[in-house]
């Protein structure tokens, strides 16, 4: 048993009863966790993102320590990795939109292993990566779904998206029986699933065990409990939709209204949503900012061919040439090294 | 080598990489004989004008700090946050995904779970969250977050010099989180509190006074390249002549004291000899040496960006001072780290020197022409696609070599091309290690960022064994008996891990081999290499 999951996952049940049980308690909660939280963790989630990227901003890039993945430009003849090494902003940007967007360093992963205690052997290991792009994916996919909730019309990037997400289906078509599952989203079932694994690799690699604090669990079952509440709203309670669609409407056009019919498990989910936005620019998910702004990564790596300036290049005390003559004059002129001053009674 | 060195079975029979137990909060540090160096000689920090000098001694329970120690600390951190973005991002924005733990060669070789690159910098993390984040401060230990405390301190001083700097991690980090800038930081801190490694103090405290690192005074310099002088005419039968602070000289030389010191280095440094003489006699350029900027090393890069610079200085100085054209730079990795990243920000604008070009090719050296500084594979590189070195690589046919990319100039430059393609033409047998070893993705030689004392040898051998494990590979697949590098830390720390661990494999520079390929105008039947190994065809 370990203390950083199970706190993880009691602080996200309860997370989740507080919502669930308070919202029936009666329409002033239900205004409080519908309306009041929404908004403040919006706020939140806004002016904390913004104040972290400032924050960083703020401190200065006194060197371009970029880190080299490849071959330097060199003479003719030697080939440029050009973006794995790149000298061009052309080659930076390429390189950053590969990160971002392909998670290109992770994708080098390799796993040692010790044969007989003695030989090693470095071999890609391309799981944490899959896991990675299916996690992150199929998140930004659920997002980009639920701007259904906010527009209205809603935007054709949003109905497309969410016929590529659906092209399964469950359904019996007889003559007798004739059921069915509205179109299934793929992007839930991966988000939870990559979910799940990510969490599992945190228990059982022992070296991830290891390094795995309150602050990697928490948001792992928050994301995963928001996302089984989804399915659960969707698939099988079956809420009523026209209600929510007229809260969330009512919260993005400032004409918040809290519908009747809208269930206790919509408001807990919701609730968890707030938490986690709220929650987010205080923690680690920071790094969805934060990957734009690494310096070994961002910056070209051309600081032989162009000067970089340090905004605080303090200056510091040297030992010069003439000091050192000072000291070793003697000794100098004895083996024939040239000095710049004869001693005094030389001269 | 101590003699209470345990062997490689028993070292490779003690790492488990599976850490049990209480978590890394929850384990204090044991700072253990053989993975630490001893404390820094006061007399070296005094020298410097550097924080708190005084004798201590790590073992003791009394770091004999300064009274308001954890406020210098507290001050560092907030100064270093503001100075350096880099810091700041990697503070905050590690997930903690753990592809970095496997690539440390100091955890492959130790199984210590806190040298997981992700466990050295969160020892860091947790106390900057404390100090500097909401979350951190509300949520305690359940956060991540502990207080500033004497055994938190005594725990990063260990595990912050069980680190090289050799950013392997960070080619792998998919935030491209550098744990070497994390290092260099703690580094800084510790510094404030004096508690520095005499390994890199006095070396510091050396250059800073005679130029170089190991000390030597002027003459005795110029009494060592005479011995070199002495034996190359052995060897060879030409007499050659360096010049010492020669002014108006067409090109500084400067490379690190190593060279100069100790074997193999000194082979190379020969290899330097032979090559400015070949190219005097030849073409007519004169390249000069500096007794006064005779260090291209820098361990002030592993004290604090300060000492850094104070030491760098010497190099444009000197070169403004003889009025060279520009300067050519030997076979170092850290020195060229701080070339290529540092050197023309702290100390330029070069504004004194030439836009680099080669006289004997023509050859503008594009990718120097801000730092004028040129790396001696390029150089060398430059003067064989043209035609211009007369070579005979027959000669180093008893060397079946293959090439170490020392960290710095693999992750800190790109330097990976250039000294294979000199060594493929001046050998005939060359092989590569496996490609997840070598090129970005090379490991460290397991002694570098002033780690390479003989009182931590259990801790650089250990670091030493994921280098030498695939040496060993192509030792025993292709006959490889000679490990090339261009890196003085590693000519100095290789040998003894090879004998460690794969004791049939010798190590050489790469201008060592030029060297001995190199048809000197006027030699003699040459019949042994700079060694006084006898060529092929010659043995007995």
């Amino acid at each position: 048993m370990n203390k950083n999951y199970m706190v993880s996952l009691i602080a996200v049940i309860v997370l989740f009863l507080i919502a669930y049980v308070g919202t029936q308690l009666g329409a002033g909660v239900q205004m409080v966790f519908g309306i009041l939280v929404p908004y403040l963790a919006v706020a939140l989630f806004v002016a904390g993102f913004i104040r972290r990227v400032m924050g960083w901003s703020r401190s200065a890039v006194p060197f371009r320590i970029t880190t080299t993945c490849g071959q330097q430009p060199s003479l003719p003849g030697f080939k440029q990795a050009k973006i794995d090494n790149p000298s061009t902003t052309f080659g930076v940007v390429v390189r950053m939109f590969l990160e971002i967007v392909c998670f290109r360093s992770l994708f080098r992963n390799t796993k040692m292993k010790l044969h007989g205690g003695t030989k090693m052997t470095h071999q890609l290991e391309i799981f944490l990566w899959v896991g990675a792009l299916a996690f992150h994916y199929a998140f930004f996919t659920v997002v980009v779904r639920h701007l259904r909730f906010f527009t209205e019309p809603v935007p054709f990037f949003v109905t497309i998206l969410e016929k590529v997400d659906s092209f399964m289906r469950i359904e019996i078509l007889y003559d007798a029986v004739q059921a069915g599952l509205p179109g299934v989203y793929m992007s839930g079932l991966v988000l939870v699933a990559a979910a799940i694994y990510l969490f599992l690799r945190r228990v059982f690699i022992p070296q991830v065990r290891y390094i795995s604090l309150v602050n990697d669990f928490f948001p792992l079952f928050l994301i995963i409990a928001i996302a089984i509440s989804g399915i659960f709203m969707r698939y099988l309670t079956k809420v009523d939709i026209v209600a929510i669609k007229e809260l969330t409407m009512g919260l993005v056009t400032f004409r918040p209204t809290i519908p009747d019919g809208v269930s206790y498990l919509f408001f807990a989910h919701m609730f968890m949503v707030s938490v986690l936005l709220a929650y987010f620019p205080f923690s680690k998910l920071m790094h969805m900012g934060g990957v734009f702004l690494s310096p070994t990564r961002n910056m070209t790596g051309n600081t032989r061919q162009v000067r970089h300036v340090n905004p605080w290049n303090h200056p510091v005390k040297v030992h010069t040439y003439e000091e050192y003559e000072d000291d070793f004059r003697e000794k100098m002129i004895e083996v024939g090294l040239p000095v710049v001053k004869m001693p005094e009674e030389k001269a | 080598m101590a003699d209470e060195l345990i062997t490689p079975d028993e070292l490779l029979s003690k790492i488990d990489h599976r850490p049990s137990g209480a978590g890394w909060m929850d384990t204090p540090v044991d700072i253990r004989k053989g993975m630490y160096c001893y404390a820094s000689n006061p007399k070296s920090v005094e020298t410097l004008g550097l924080p708190n000098a005084r004798a201590w001694n790590p073992l003791d329970e009394d770091w004999k700090l300064p009274e308001n120690w954890q406020q210098i600390i507290h001050e560092g951190f907030k100064e270093r946050l503001e100075k350096f973005r880099s810091f700041k991002v990697f503070m905050d924005i590690c997930v903690r995904c753990g592809a970095c733990a496997d690539k440390c060669h100091f955890f492959i070789g130790t199984g210590d779970p806190k040298n997981m690159p992700v466990v050295r910098a969160e020892l860091l993390r947790s106390v900057y969250r404390n100090d500097f984040t909401t979350a951190g401060k509300i949520l305690g230990k359940l956060g991540g977050a502990r207080p500033m405390s004497l055994d938190v301190l005594k725990e990063w001083w260990y595990y912050m010099f069980q680190c090289t700097e050799c950013r392997r991690c960070s080619v792998f980090c998919p935030y491209g989180i550098d744990t070497a800038e994390i290092t260099i930081m703690a580094r800084e801190l510790l510094n404030l509190l004096g508690l520095n490694i005499d390994w890199i103090a006095t070396p510091v405290a050396n250059c800073y006074r005679t130029g170089n690192h190991l000390g030597i005074q002027p003459h005795a310099f110029k009494d060592m390249l005479d011995f070199f002088v002495e034996d190359i005419e052995e060897v060879t039968g030409v007499l050659v002549n360096p010049a010492y602070m020669e002014k108006d000289a067409d090109i500084l030389f400067i490379t690190p004291s190593g060279d100069v010191f100790a074997d193999p280095g000194t082979y190379t440094c020969m290899g330097y000899m032979l090559l400015f003489h070949y190219l005097e006699e030849k073409y007519g350029l004169k390249v000069t040496w500096s007794t006064y900027a005779s260090e291209g090393g820098n361990f002030g890069f592993f004290t604090s960006h300060e000492t850094m610079k104070r030491l760098n200085s010497k190099m444009y100085a000197e070169a403004r001072r003889l009025g060279v054209k520009w300067i050519l730079g030997g076979e170092c990795g850290h020195m060229w780290r701080v070339i290529s990243q540092y050197m023309d920000t702290m100390n330029g604008p070069a504004d004194f020197l030439e836009e680099p070009v080669n006289p004997i090719t023509g050859t503008k050296f594009e990718n120097a022409v801000s730092t004028k500084v040129v790396h001696i594979t390029e150089f060398t590189a430059d003067l064989i696609r043209h035609d211009k070195l007369e070579l005979d690589p027959g000669r180093n046919d008893n060397q079946i070599i293959t090439f170490h990319d020392s960290c710095n100039p693999a992750r800190g430059m790109g330097l990976l091309d250039e000294p294979r393609y000199v060594i493929q033409n001046v050998a005939n047998h060359y092989y590569e290690m496996p490609a997840n070893t070598i090129r970005e993705q090379t490991f460290c030689c397991g002694s570098g960022a002033g780690l390479n004392a003989g009182e931590n040898m259990e801790l650089r051998m250990a670091g030493g064994f994921p280098r030498a494990n695939a040496v060993r590979h192509v030792h025993e697949t292709h006959g490889v008996n000679m490990l090339a590098c261009v890196c003085a830390i590693d000519r100095a720390a290789l040998p003894a891990s090879m004998e460690y661990w794969v004791p049939e494999v010798d190590v050489t520079g790469v201008t060592e081999l030029v060297a001995n390929a190199l048809i000197m105008p006027g030699e003699k039947d040459r019949k042994t290499d700079l060694r006084g190994e006898p060529l092929p065809g010659m043995e007995e």
